[in-house]
């Protein structure tokens, strides 16, 4: 829309050359993110379909359209609806919501460190969590449900006592990493004085894992998302604003605290929902901004790019967890170990063209 | 000291308000020192088993075998108030060097990835050797921080800029996950391995030999020169690489120099209390709080105010919950986060 206003403008001929170079460029950046985007989409759609037809009872392409086109046998609904749907969309779903938080976060505050892991938030679903799995003694959905209440009540105390005529970032990061050390060693305290199986229960549901995925919660997650996830996109638009720093911003037009506030409570959000439905699932919020970033060779904010990537992190490490090995694993080991390869061979890759930052 | 003469060189003499500002500096980082003094004597006195003051101080001079609260002295207190001043200075030290080498604020020793690969190497001795000894881990976690700290160094060196920041701070987070994913699955397959760790993983100073101390001495007193000396070093690369490499500094030494630093100071305080977060993060911020931007103040600040922090932390987790007491990471973090936040609050923070 910008090129189309500059194209009423009279330039000066000399500039003419500059802005149609400009225009170019932005241009094949913004064809490269599309590009980025629909590559990440099919392969999300093929980690969809493989987690649905593998397993113990493999399910034909066939019978997998059948049935979800609503013409299946019982059997198959069974394992597809049952069983299948809600490991795989969960999966898909909470890698969209870590993805698009980690970026947020870490483009708001201009750091690749701050992602929710580090600042606070997914500690106040833990440690909540593992309050309620080993002091309350609840499971399941409960844990699911207090976990939630714990991230958002630990982001508005962070909120809270970062709130200072105004809120910088570099402060909200600097609070959010005191809480986040104390949750972590009432964690550790826990941890020691509970029973040895308990505490392998907690241990097992801060690594994240997908094995309680039902459909029960999986409805709730998806009409959240559902909800939250376009939100943030229209307030993300602002955010490569937000980036120039607060005074270009405003001089932009951008509303820069009310833009602030709406990110930093949907980012919380989406990473509050996502660990509650599967536990703070590792690692997915950190590289998804990252590798995001260097696929599409921009500097900006990719938000859309960042969920994908999330969601296929998530899908691939957890089919990988469930069938490509001996042992079946959780899937916040398996994240981290096939995000944290790829990250380092992007940094690699980038290094040796010489633009890895 | 040797960086305070640095400064002192340095500074122009001939302004009156910088050479007050250099004495008020020189005189809280004495009073600081004296506060360390007063919490060692402390930490040998306080205890779940009480020790008059008068004993303590008889213990100090006199040491009597046949007496049980000087033996008390002498094999419990002296080692963990000794281990707690070693690895609180060399924590401090670390996060200092390493937020300056990163120019990240949110950089802190274990973002070279020395705790993770303290941990895992430490699981591995649990696992494999059944190694169920603090002595018997020290080496195996020495070795892990050395080793991770190798791999996220090489990966971030790669390429023509060398060891940038963000090159740093993503390869020392990924390493770190990786490491991390191990050591999970190790835990929750093996529920005595877990048993085990969780106790190692929480972080204490209580039950080390005066042998912890002793052994890795040497590497703490080597890291804490090197990183004293980086003080300058540390400045000209605050001005960014670039400036710095105009200035006439070799970028990529002192950056190798740091990180070396990092890994004796951390590793080596990892090896011997497990894992104590939050010192090394925050500390170097109420440093720079104190002092302002210059690492030469910085770096002996942070040296001597995060034994503060993990002493007192101590002498409060012995007597918070009798007869038990609670570890001396658990009391770090949530004494030393409520200050830390209202530092933050109340400070204009000086930025990097």
């Amino acid at each position: 829309m910008t090129a189309h206003a500059q194209d009423r403008l009279p330039l000066a001929e000399p500039l003419h050359g500059t802005v149609t170079l400009v225009r170019s460029v932005r241009h094949t950046l913004r064809r490269r993110v599309v590009l980025v985007s629909v590559v990440l989409a099919v392969i999300l759609l093929g980690l969809f379909v493989a987690g649905m037809a593998v397993g113990d009872y493999p399910i034909s392409l066939q019978q997998l359209f059948a049935s979800l086109t609503g013409r299946g046998t019982r059997a198959t609904n069974f394992i597809v609806y049952d069983l299948r749907l809600p490991r795989v969309v969960t999966g898909m779903t909470i890698g969209v919501c870590f993805g698009m938080s980690g970026a947020i976060f870490q483009s708001m505050i201009k750091n690749p460190l701050a992602s929710p892991d580090i600042i606070g938030i997914t500690s106040g679903a833990s440690a909540s969590a593992v309050v309620a799995i080993l002091v309350l003694g609840l499971g399941g959905f409960a844990v699911s449900g207090v976990s939630l209440v714990g991230a958002l009540l630990t982001a508005g105390l962070i909120y809270g006592l970062a709130w200072r005529k105004g809120l910088a970032g570099y402060r909200l990061v600097l609070v959010g990493i005191g809480i986040a050390a104390m949750l972590a060693s009432l964690i550790d305290y826990l941890m020691t004085r509970a029973e040895v199986n308990d505490a392998q229960v907690a241990l097992l549901w801060l690594t994240g894992s997908l094995n309680g995925a039902s459909t029960a919660k999986m409805v709730p997650l998806l009409v959240l998302t559902a909800i939250i996830v376009p939100i943030t996109l229209w307030a993300g638009s602002a955010l490569s604003g937000l980036q120039l720093g607060d005074d270009t911003a405003k001089s932009v037009g951008i509303r820069v605290e009310l833009t602030r506030l709406l990110l930093i409570v949907f980012g919380v959000a989406l990473a509050a929902i996502a660990t509650a439905a599967a536990g703070p699932v590792g690692f997915v919020a950190f590289v998804s901004g990252p590798i995001a970033r260097r696929l599409t060779r921009g500097t900006g904010v990719a938000l859309v790019p960042a969920a994908l990537v999330g969601a296929v992190v998530v899908s691939a490490a957890d089919f990988i967890g469930q069938h490509a090995l001996p042992m079946q694993l959780p899937v916040g080991v398996l994240t981290a170990a096939v995000g944290a390869p790829y990250l380092i061979y992007l940094l690699i890759v980038s290094n040796r063209v010489g633009n890895g930052g | 000291m040797t960086t305070v003469t640095v400064a002192g060189t340095t500074e122009q003499p001939a302004v009156g308000s910088a050479w007050r500002r250099w004495s008020l500096r020189l005189i809280g980082l004495v009073v600081a020192v004296g506060i360390v003094a007063v919490l060692c004597f402390l930490s040998i006195a306080i205890g779940t088993r009480s020790i008059s003051l008068d004993t303590t101080f008889q213990a100090l001079v006199a040491y009597d075998a046949q007496s049980t609260d000087h033996l008390v002295i002498l094999n419990y207190r002296i080692p963990r108030t000794v281990l707690g001043l070693m690895v609180g200075a060399a924590l401090g030290l670390a996060g200092a060097v390493m937020q300056g080498v990163t120019r990240n604020p949110l950089a802190d020793p274990g973002i070279l990835g020395v705790n993770s690969g303290a941990a895992l190497f430490v699981v591995l001795a649990i696992a494999v050797f059944h190694i169920t000894t603090v002595l018997g881990y020290v080496w195996f976690a020495f070795l892990g921080a050395g080793v991770a700290a190798v791999i996220v160094y090489s990966v971030a060196a790669l390429g023509r800029e060398g060891a940038t920041p963000i090159k740093l701070a993503l390869a020392g987070a990924a390493v770190t996950a990786a490491f991390g994913a191990v050591t999970t699955s190790f835990l929750l397959f093996n529920q005595s391995t877990f048993d085990q760790f969780r106790f190692w993983q929480v972080g204490a100073l209580a039950g080390r030999d005066i042998a912890v101390a002793a052994q890795v001495g040497p590497f703490l007193a080597v890291g804490a020169v090197l990183a004293l000396l980086l003080g300058r070093a540390l400045n000209t690369l605050s001005l960014g690489e670039d400036v710095a490499t105009a200035l006439g500094s070799n970028v990529a030494l002192n950056r190798a120099l740091a990180a070396a630093a990092v890994v004796l100071l951390c590793g080596a305080a990892t090896a011997a209390c497990g894992p104590i977060g939050f010192i090394g993060l925050t500390i170097p911020h109420v440093a720079r709080m104190i002092t302002g931007p210059d690492y030469r103040w910085i770096l002996p600040y942070s040296m001597v105010l995060a034994p503060i922090l993990l002493l007192s932390a101590d002498i409060v987790g012995r007597v918070i919950a009798p007869p038990g007491e609670v570890q001396v990471a658990i009391v770090t973090a949530v004494i030393g986060a409520p200050v830390f936040i209202a530092l933050v609050r109340r400070r204009k923070l000086a930025d990097l």
